[in-house]
């Protein structure tokens, strides 16, 4: 009976949950913020921003050189619509408190508040191993626990990172996404703040997730954030992110850069629970270098935001190396996602596998984007990808845009895509045993992303499924 | 109270066809009708329209079922309130669970009674799940394995009669259940359905080909279907008069091509 048993603890814990974006994450803390930009950007912004944090000179020559290569970059126009950014409306830079602080008690209380109502300190007792939390442009809280500490491993916000491991960001930083890597990496190295620093000494594994939760208050704000994760040889870490904002009419900006490095036996997962609110523009770029047999997951689930553009990659550089990708969207009324995932073979005998579900409905748009790249000579390389969408209403759109390039021999590549519309025979099956049509159709949905929903760890899995139910019932944003 | 579903002079189409032209049929909770016919003579859109599928139109005649118009009512609603089908090719659900879709047809029951209600608790939900499961020799697997995927024909089947016994119907249509079984699942099938018929009071309506489940579900009548109405009525022993006789009989009789 084990079987029935496990079933049932997971959806005992889902059941009867029932909120809305609004009141759950929708709320807004009045502005009492120790240092605010002003609206826009230019080269003085910059140079405030950098001596506020009194950087050495080495990361403000960067900032500034990715400027000069954000200005003169063109916005892509190959993805989702990105005409409507206002560039010039964004605060770039706010800074909520003086210092950020490893006791919940030390933070100012309305930032307190917010991530209680977040339930960030609770999750924390429960199951992490520890927590970042960053308010608009900083990292307000940081808490890793203590006997992790002691086996050396590092989790800092990034700001922090700098401060106390300078040679080790210095030698990683924009390695992996070089400033002019695109117009929005360039945007992130000019003006980014806070973000995770993370170094896990070899052999070292970390058993319980380590948190970052990302929180836009204020209208018009860009948030930047930077994370640099270096999983040393044989070491493991998966790092959980979260992030939610107040529904505003005016949009906002989040543009983050994450760059991971997986040493040789290592592995990493990445999980991310995105559930912006519906009027920011989310546009991420996520890299992952692997070594020699190592292993990095990308773990994505899209469900907020206006628009998001957002191709987590993995790059597989020494023998023996996977890398995994598993992604959904869900994409409602006004939104558009445009999500997906990059895989590229460098050395021979490396795996990769890319999953993508997609739900559209009440008129949203989702899209997958993905690249499977074999370079020459990285042979008997395995790839698979598959990408399903499901289309909850005709209204709605799924559009699928595989790019394939290989230039080696001896490689094993698999490519399926479906799109589906909400079966109407199963939605009557299950009505026919007497579920309502609402509840039907939520139960479709559910099992459509459930082979990818039961890769993240519990707590996320309710999580996610909660979300879901939200989106289901239109009440996000 | 015994419960009827009355049938009167029903018509319904796929799309523009009519497919049928004005049954008549009267089934009471504890009688077992089964209902013959060759392929393509209206038996599964019968069952289908009874169940509501979207798909079906009833254009028109009327069906009451316990003193309410049936077609009135929405496929949920006609579940809850008593009326089962059995399907012949049941739709599979990927990523939904045996376990967490019985649940919630239980749930669905008792939510739609009182909105308040939290559903079956879980003890008491595992030792009903595991009760009816080894009534029907289903292995305990199956609560965790997605609804229908994968599953061959026969374990379709007996989680159809699984689901019947958790919904307890009134009023049960078992559309050609023993197709694709063998003789051994077909006695299985067949004894759980008797099971709820005995303890339950349950009506019957089988649907099928043959004579052959008809030895381990004895009905009280039988009607044969051509072309769209009910040709014949009597007792089982119509039934074997089909088996030995076929259909063609009745074709000349009634005048109706075998390409109708």
């Amino acid at each position: 009976m084990a079987d029935i048993e496990r079933e049932l603890t997971e959806e005992e814990v889902v059941a009867g949950v029932n909120a809305d974006y609004a009141t759950k994450y929708g709320f807004s803390d009045v502005e009492d913020y120790f240092f605010k930009a002003k609206r826009g950007l230019d080269a003085g912004v910059i140079r405030a921003m950098s001596l506020s944090k009194n950087e050495p000179e080495w990361m403000l020559d960067i900032r500034l050189k990715a400027y000069e290569h954000f200005l003169s970059r063109p916005v892509p126009t190959w993805g989702a619509d990105l005409g409507e950014i206002d560039f010039d409306e964004i605060y770039y830079y706010i800074k909520p408190s003086e210092r950020e602080g490893d006791n919940w008690d030390d933070i100012p209380s309305y930032i307190k508040d917010t991530f209680n109502k977040l339930g960030i300190p609770d999750a924390e007792q429960k199951y992490l191993s520890g927590v970042a939390a960053q308010y608009e442009s900083e990292v307000v809280y940081h808490n890793i626990k203590k006997d992790l500490e002691e086996k050396g491993v590092v989790f800092l916000g990034m700001d922090e990172g700098l401060r106390q491991y300078p040679d080790m960001v210095k030698e990683y930083f924009g390695t992996i996404i070089p400033f002019n890597d695109n117009k929005f990496a360039a945007l992130n190295t000019a003006v980014w703040s806070g973000g995770s620093f993370i170094y896990v000494p070899p052999g070292v594994h970390v058993e319980m997730p380590l948190q970052a939760y990302f929180r836009i208050n204020a209208k018009n704000a860009g948030q930047f954030e930077r994370t640099l994760i270096i999983v040393d040889e044989g070491a493991y870490v998966h790092y959980v992110e979260g992030c939610t904002a107040p529904i505003y009419s005016s949009d906002s900006l989040h543009s983050a850069v994450v760059e991971v490095l997986v040493r040789k036996g290592a592995r990493c997962r990445y999980t991310t629970i995105q559930n912006w609110s519906n009027n920011v523009y989310n546009l991420v770029t996520k890299r992952a270098v692997a070594e020699e047999n190592a292993t990095m997951e990308w773990v994505d689930g899209n469900l907020g935001s206006k628009i998001t553009m957002k191709y987590p990659a993995v790059y597989m550089v020494g023998e023996g190396a996977h890398g995994e990708i598993l992604s959904i969207a869900f994409a409602g009324k006004g939104q558009h996602l445009d999500a997906g995932g990059k895989v590229v073979h460098v050395a021979p005998n490396t795996t990769s596998r890319i999953i993508s579900k997609s739900i559209s409905k009440g008129g949203g748009r989702a899209s997958y984007r993905g690249l499977l790249k074999v370079e020459k000579n990285a042979e008997n390389c395995k790839s698979n990808v598959v990408c399903d969408a499901l289309l909850l209403d005709p209204e709605s759109r799924s559009d699928t845009y595989p790019y394939i390039e290989i230039d080696a021999e001896d490689v094993t590549v698999g490519h399926e895509a479906s799109v589906s519309k909400v079966g109407e025979e199963q939605l009557f099956y299950l009505m026919s045993r007497g579920i309502p049509e609402d509840m039907a159709t939520s139960m479709i949905v559910n099992g459509f992303i459930e082979p990818l929903v039961k890769e993240l760890p519990m707590e996320y899995a309710i999580e996610m499924n909660r979300l879901i139910q939200l989106q289901m019932e239109g009440s996000i944003g | 109270m015994t419960i009827a579903l009355e049938i009167k002079n029903l018509h319904a189409s796929i799309g523009e066809q009519p497919i049928l032209k004005g049954i008549n049929l009267l089934i009471k909770q504890g009688e077992i009708h089964a209902l013959m016919g060759p392929n393509g003579s209206g038996k599964s859109t019968l069952a289908y329209t009874l169940a509501g599928h979207p798909a079906y139109d009833p254009t028109a005649g009327q069906v009451i079922y316990d003193g309410q118009d049936l077609l009135e009512m929405e496929p949920d609603e006609r579940s809850r309130a008593g009326l089962f089908l059995a399907f012949q090719y049941p739709a599979a659900v990927p990523g939904v669970t045996l376990a967490k879709f019985l649940r919630q047809t239980i749930n669905s029951r008792r939510q739609a009674e009182n909105p308040e209600d939290s559903g079956i608790s879980i003890p008491a939900f595992r030792r009903l799940l595991k009760e009816k499961m080894d009534m029907l020799g289903i292995d305990h697997k199956f609560a965790g394995r997605y609804l229908n995927e994968g599953f061959s024909g026969g374990e379709k089947k007996r989680v159809e009669i699984l689901q019947m016994a958790t919904v307890e119907p009134k009023i049960a249509i078992m559309d050609e259940t023993d197709s694709g079984l063998d003789i051994d699942a077909l006695r299985v099938v067949s004894e759980g359905a008797m099971r709820l018929y005995r303890e339950m009071n349950m009506g019957m309506l089988v649907i099928t080909h043959y004579q052959r489940i008809l030895n381990y579900i004895q009905p009280d009548y039988i009607h044969i279907m051509l072309d769209g109405r009910i040709v014949e009525s009597g007792g089982p022993d119509l039934a074997l008069k089909l088996e030995e006789e076929g259909y063609d009989w009745l074709r000349e009789k009634y005048g109706i091509t075998e390409t109708a």
